[in-house]
């Protein structure tokens, strides 16, 4: 075939054609695209609730799990029709804006301090999470931060402002921003013998967890939000508000709350409900 | 922290469960990364020829460039796409992100410079070694180009393979533009980004190995075609 022969109609034709083809079907129902912080996609809770949501209602879900500061952005520029995600006043200030329509609390779990065995800090088994940073600060224990602004972020900040013990830049010895999602953070900690900020969501479901293990929980500044927001169809007309109306309605709905609840991964609970009306 | 002899094992045992996500996300891989390399060699070919025989003022400068984009880091190209295919950026209005489509748009922006680059290094020489003939046959321009290519045709594999092998690889470019969505743009290489973050590290491995088998596959598959393409010319 001379270079000619590659550019004459008919040929090009059969390029598009087998293109087309080879590029795959298009989908009859628009399906829903819900930008989601990533500790309810590598839990497996959309495995476990999406096959429901379909059955009810035939609707495909799409989800795009990034950090929670990332999906706010995503769903700003349009990119999503539902947005799934865990830092309240920036979920506020997203529906604040006009990016969203309104925001719902959906569910709920808590964050906890995870550390190495050796616990070079001695704080294993407090209570007190603000105690427990500042023993951190103090003895210059490796601490790994996600430090992508994503929501565990966000807490991880406010946590370290409450504790009067905010890293400042002489802290990059021991404070260490990974800038990168909580799983990949969770393995920069294990490998560095740090103490790290997680979900009990991403936690428990995470499989490298060598001899790390928990050690401060149960505070009640380490509550965790989760809500839910419909895209604005008025700032995104690309917005499919009908089919994200519906998942978000099914979400808050007594069946899809009693969906979040019976997940369970080896035996424990990790999200709990708490849609309006709901208790 | 598992042996190899585990890995290797937990990957065999994936491939003949005949997992059928398995068999989508190596078929997606597939398809976007074969789909970036035609299209790239489509661009980068010619692009390639024009740069190895055309003398033109710039050219040195251009062959420079071509060299230097073969270092694009996939992140970028990633970037670049999104901002072009979001709703909020010039081409949002054609609803392609977070498709094959937007994947197979970045992995060819993102290989169609190493086509070029290294076609026109292999046209370049074959044309040194060719010019007296084709003078003497006072061929016109575009049969140069076309007995060039032709001649190239083994050499010229290779370098598609090396796009290939690049698109195949990357996971920067296709977790930004497809998303890394279950059953709609999830490839080998976003998979294992997601079960290393999972913490399934012996997993993401054994996907890892059968990733590398997966290239073996094309490149031994373009080989046999080429030895038969070989005997066949000699035959």
């Amino acid at each position: 075939m001379t270079p000619r022969a590659l550019c004459n109609t008919p040929t090009l034709f059969a390029f598009t054609a087998a293109f087309a083809f080879w590029a795959g079907p298009s989908f009859a129902a628009e399906p829903i695209l819900v930008q989601s912080t990533t500790s309810t996609a590598n839990s497996g809770l959309y495995d476990h609730l999406l096959p429901q949501f379909q059955e009810a209602t035939g609707l495909e879900v799409r989800v795009v799990a990034v950090g929670t500061g990332q999906a706010i952005k995503n769903a700003a520029n349009c990119d999503g029709d539902v947005l799934l995600v865990h830092a309240k006043a920036a979920e506020e200030a997203f529906v604040a804006s006009g990016g969203g329509v309104s925001r719902t609390d959906l569910m709920f779990n808590d964050f906890v301090l995870v550390g190495p065995a050796s616990d070079p800090a001695g704080i294993a088994g407090g209570e007190d999470v603000l105690a427990a940073l500042a023993r951190i600060a103090e003895s210059g224990s490796p601490f790994v931060s996600r430090g992508d602004d994503s929501g565990t972020h966000k807490k991880e900040r406010a946590l370290w402002e409450d504790a009067g013990a905010t890293p400042g830049d002489e802290a990059g010895a021991w404070y260490r921003e990974a800038g990168s999602g909580m799983g990949a953070t969770l393995n920069v900690a294990v490998g560095m013998d740090a103490y790290t900020l997680t979900d009990r969501a991403s936690w428990i479901s995470f499989g490298n967890k060598a001899a790390h293990r928990i050690v401060v929980e149960g505070d009640e500044r380490l509550f965790n939000q989760y809500g839910v927001i419909l895209g604005n169809p008025e700032a995104c007309p690309s917005v499919n508000a009908e089919g994200g109306q519906a998942f978000i309605d099914w979400l808050l709905s007594e069946n899809g709350q009693e969906a979040i609840a019976s997940f369970t991964v080896a035996g424990q609970q990790l999200f709990f409900p708490n849609a309006p009306g709901h208790d | 922290m598992q042996g190899f002899g585990e890995i290797l094992a937990l990957a065999f045992d994936l491939v003949l469960s005949g997992d059928g996500d398995l068999a989508e996300i190596v078929w997606l891989s597939l398809r976007v990364s074969i789909s970036a390399t035609l299209l790239a060699c489509l661009i980068g070919l010619p692009l390639g020829a024009v740069l190895a025989i055309a003398r033109f003022p710039g050219r040195n400068a251009a062959i420079v460039l071509v060299n230097a984009l073969m270092g694009l880091p996939p992140v970028v190209v990633g970037l670049l796409v999104y901002l072009h295919l979001s709703r909020a950026g010039p081409l949002g209005f054609l609803g392609l992100l977070y498709t094959p489509t937007a994947m197979i748009i970045a992995q060819t922006i993102l290989i169609a410079p190493i086509v070029a680059a290294l076609s026109r290094q292999v046209l370049e020489e074959l044309h040194a070694e060719y010019a007296e003939t084709f003078r003497s046959l006072a061929l016109s321009g575009r049969q140069t180009l076309a007995a060039l290519l032709w001649d190239g045709r083994f050499a010229l594999v290779t370098v598609a393979l090396a796009g290939f092998g690049r698109a195949v690889a990357e996971v920067g470019a296709v977790m930004i533009v497809g998303g890394n969505i279950d059953h709609a743009t999830r490839v080998m290489t976003t998979a294992i980004a997601l079960e290393t973050s999972r913490g399934n590290l012996a997993l993401a491995m054994a996907l890892g190995v059968i990733l590398m088998m997966l290239a073996l596959g094309v490149n031994a598959a373009v080989h046999s075609l080429r030895l038969t393409a070989t005997r066949w010319s000699h035959a």
